[in-house]
């Protein structure tokens, strides 16, 4: 029946609507990240990322205007050279630029039979010169660099290693990437506590979710049930006490204590979760396995983990997505002494004021691992998000 | 949950150990087994949850550093609520009492309303549009290609999400918009507004943030409960000549609602809780604060633990009646075991 098919195919269009629509809400914004990040800075604040589609002349005004006699690099007229900046100090605004563009020179137009920019075009004109840069390439990956050595100059870390201008906590090497300042220091220092962060809450939860599955004590539901209600406490409510303590034992500020805090802080949904999978393993097993003479210990070691490595793998992609996300209590336990990806970013938008260039690649940076190990393990998290929140 | 789970769930918490259901009969353990086992998970527990959580309540009646009762902050010529002062500052004052029209309008600007605000619009937001894209992305061919998009902020922090956002809203100049809203507002005519900083709309911003990243975790989770509606039932309401939209509001929403419930009173928690939206976008100012920035600002910049902690304390009682919901919910799933 065609007219069926057909009738099926045009209900179907709305849907198909609907849910392209949602995509695109959700996925416009990080691609407006993405794309902002790889601009040069000055295209970031006088063009929106979407005109990188649109727009036909490449470089901008001054490819249209100049670049026909200054050449596309600035230099094709030794009398007027668009690199000295001696020359460009002379117009460092739209007004005097329009000033001199409207003047003869040698008894000519200055702009022969084009016509004048307008004011904005002027404006763009005159940025872009004063930025070094007469043809800026449409993408760049300069922010990156800049974000990952902490570069918070006015030009780029290459522009400034090549004149030797920088600045002096720049020292145009590989140390850089160390530099406190940086997301590449960050980034170190994210990995630094996050790893630990997730192996040890899974190891103390597999020996505690076996106790719980697996082995007889007295209050054994009532602990259980106790450590259901802690899933829930917010984090907030422990800070305080916890950065007292700290201060006498001299944690903060270091990685033992943000380890620390995160682990007993991810057990309680940790131990449910591994007492939920492991509990579901079939009785048998452990009968056979004791019948056989297997100490406790032989048995967690040799059957349970190998055998909850699924749960493992679910519950280490959730403890590290978390850690690395976390920024309230890197805020608090960590702060700038050891700064992580979350609290460098916040710094640059809170106190710093980065531009936009900078604060799009970091952001991209700390999205970046994150990412890989969503879309690399996604059948995972999600079984483990259903484990947590669904089945009991 | 009726009556009866409850009465299950008592006879489970009462169950002698001895006859624990799933646990071997042969095996043969020492009495101090199980507690090495559990040794290291329960000592980190209760020095990181357990013993802040004692400790924080009493700070909450302490003054500015720890060391004397709270009563000993009272003003003369206030009204003073003794050693609970911490929490006549928490609860009151953002307030403004001198009419109650003027008590409104200060109630819906402080943290209290915004919560309530962000509690009841975000739940709804997430819930909302996660089931409804389960169910739509249900008939598609590339359903797990787009419940991925939905889902992929999930992997993303709240500060880079944050940043994200915080560009879409961006204010730039008359000339020149950068921010992708006040692009599309300036193209329909309209005249750019400084999002962020506009108090009314602000919140509701941060709120499309906020659903923005936990629609894919609601979307995932009632996913997984719709696959679970056994094909028959429905396929018998399509015979009975019911429509698709009857079927879903009759039979489908019935069933899965314990997991809606669970979902909702999951972000429900969530959204009490959340802090690093507003701290990154706002701070906080321009009538957009939350309880849990609110909490933080005390703390952490004026350095006020009394205060600090007391802010604390009326966030978890504010979640206390899910943290009971979730232990009954746990003990009824015990007793169908």
């Amino acid at each position: 029946m065609n007219r069926d098919r057909i009738n099926k195919l045009l209900s179907q269009v709305p849907i198909h609507f609907i849910i392209i629509f949602t995509i695109l809400v959700w996925i416009v914004p990080t691609f407006g990240l993405l794309i902002t990040s790889l601009r040069p800075s000055q295209d970031i604040n006088s063009t929106g990322w979407w005109t990188v589609f649109t727009s036909q002349k490449a470089g901008g005004p001054y490819a249209q205007y100049c670049a026909a006699c200054h050449g596309a690099d600035g230099k094709a007229l030794p009398a007027a050279d668009l690199t000295d900046p001696n020359v460009i100090a002379k117009y460092p605004r739209s007004l005097q630029l329009l000033a001199l563009l409207r003047k003869d020179i040698n008894g000519q137009p200055h702009m022969g039979d084009i016509s004048l920019p307008s004011a904005q075009e002027a404006a763009d004109i005159a940025s872009s010169l004063k930025s070094g840069g007469v043809t800026t390439p449409r993408f760049t990956i300069s922010n990156y660099v800049d974000a990952l050595v902490g570069y918070r100059g006015t030009r780029t870390y290459a522009e400034d290693c090549r004149d030797h201008t920088q600045a002096t906590d720049i020292h145009c090497d590989i140390s850089d990437m160390l530099n406190p300042r940086g997301m590449g220091r960050a980034f170190l220092n994210s990995l630094l506590v996050t790893i630990p962060a997730t192996i040890l809450p899974i190891l103390f939860a597999a020996f505690a979710g076996y106790a719980f599955a697996w082995l007889d004590f007295r209050g054994r539901y009532l602990l259980f049930a106790l450590l259901v209600g802690l899933q829930v406490v917010p984090l907030q409510m422990t800070l305080v006490p916890i950065s007292r303590l700290y201060a006498q034992m001299g944690l903060n500020g270091t990685f033992l204590g943000v380890w620390l805090f995160h682990t007993g802080f991810g057990l309680p949904y940790a131990i449910y979760l591994m007492r939920n999978f492991l509990g579901a393993l079939p009785n048998d097993l452990f009968e056979a396995a004791y019948i056989d003479g297997a100490s406790h210990w032989t048995v967690f070691y040799r059957l349970v983990l190998p055998l909850a490595m699924p749960a493992i793998a679910s519950l280490g992609i959730f403890q590290f997505l978390w850690v690395w996300n976390d920024l309230l209590v890197a805020l608090v336990f960590l702060g700038g002494t050891t700064p992580v990806m979350t609290y460098q970013i916040s710094n640059m938008v809170t106190s710093l004021g980065a531009g936009w260039h900078l604060l799009t690649a970091a952001a991209f940076l700390s999205m970046l691992l994150p990412m890989i190990v969503f879309f690399s393990l996604q059948r995972y998290f999600v079984r483990g998000m259903l484990a947590g929140a669904v089945k009991g | 949950m009726n009556a009866q789970d409850v009465s299950k769930a008592r006879a489970v918490l009462k169950k002698p150990s001895t006859s624990a259901p799933n646990i071997p009969r042969i095996m043969k353990q020492g009495k101090l087994t199980p507690w090495l086992y559990l040794l290291p998970a329960l000592v980190l527990m209760s020095f990181f949850i357990v013993y802040p959580m004692i400790t924080t309540i009493g700070l909450s009646f302490s003054n500015k550093d720890g060391t004397a009762s709270a009563a000993t902050t009272c003003r003369p010529d206030q009204t003073c609520w003794g050693v609970f002062e911490n929490y006549h500052y928490a609860l009151t004052s953002e307030f403004d009492f001198s009419s109650p029209g003027a008590f409104w309008t200060s109630f819906w600007k402080s943290s209290y309303g915004n919560n309530i605000t962000w509690m009841i619009l975000m739940t709804a937001g997430t819930v909302g549009i996660g089931l409804a894209f389960a169910v739509l992305a249900d008939r598609v061919k590339y359903e797990a290609l787009s419940k991925a998009i939905i889902f992929m902020p999930m992997a993303i922090s709240f500060v880079g999400a944050g940043i994200i956002w915080k560009f879409v809203y961006d204010f730039g100049t008359q000339n020149v918009q950068i921010g992708l809203l006040n692009a599309l507002v300036t193209a329909f005519g309209g005249d750019p507004v400084a999002w962020l900083s506009r108090p009314g709309i602000n919140t509701f911003l941060l709120i499309v943030v906020g659903v923005w990243i936990w629609t894919g975790f609601c979307m995932t989770i009632l996913a997984a409960a719709l696959k679970s509606v056994p094909d028959e039932i429905l396929e018998a309401a399509r015979v009975d000549g019911a429509t698709e939209w009857v079927t879903f509001w009759r039979i489908t929403v019935p069933i899965i609602m314990p997991t809606i419930l669970v979902v909702v009173t999951t972000m429900v928690i969530n959204v009490l809780k959340l802090f690093d939206i507003v701290y990154v976008m706002t701070g906080g100012n321009f009538g957009t604060n939350v309880i849990a920035n609110r909490m933080y600002t005390e703390m952490y910049k004026n350095f006020n633990i009394g205060r600090g902690t007391a802010v604390a304390v009326v966030l978890v009682v504010a979640i206390i009646p899910f943290i009971y919901y979730n232990v009954r919910r746990f003990l009824a799933q015990e007793a169908i075991r």
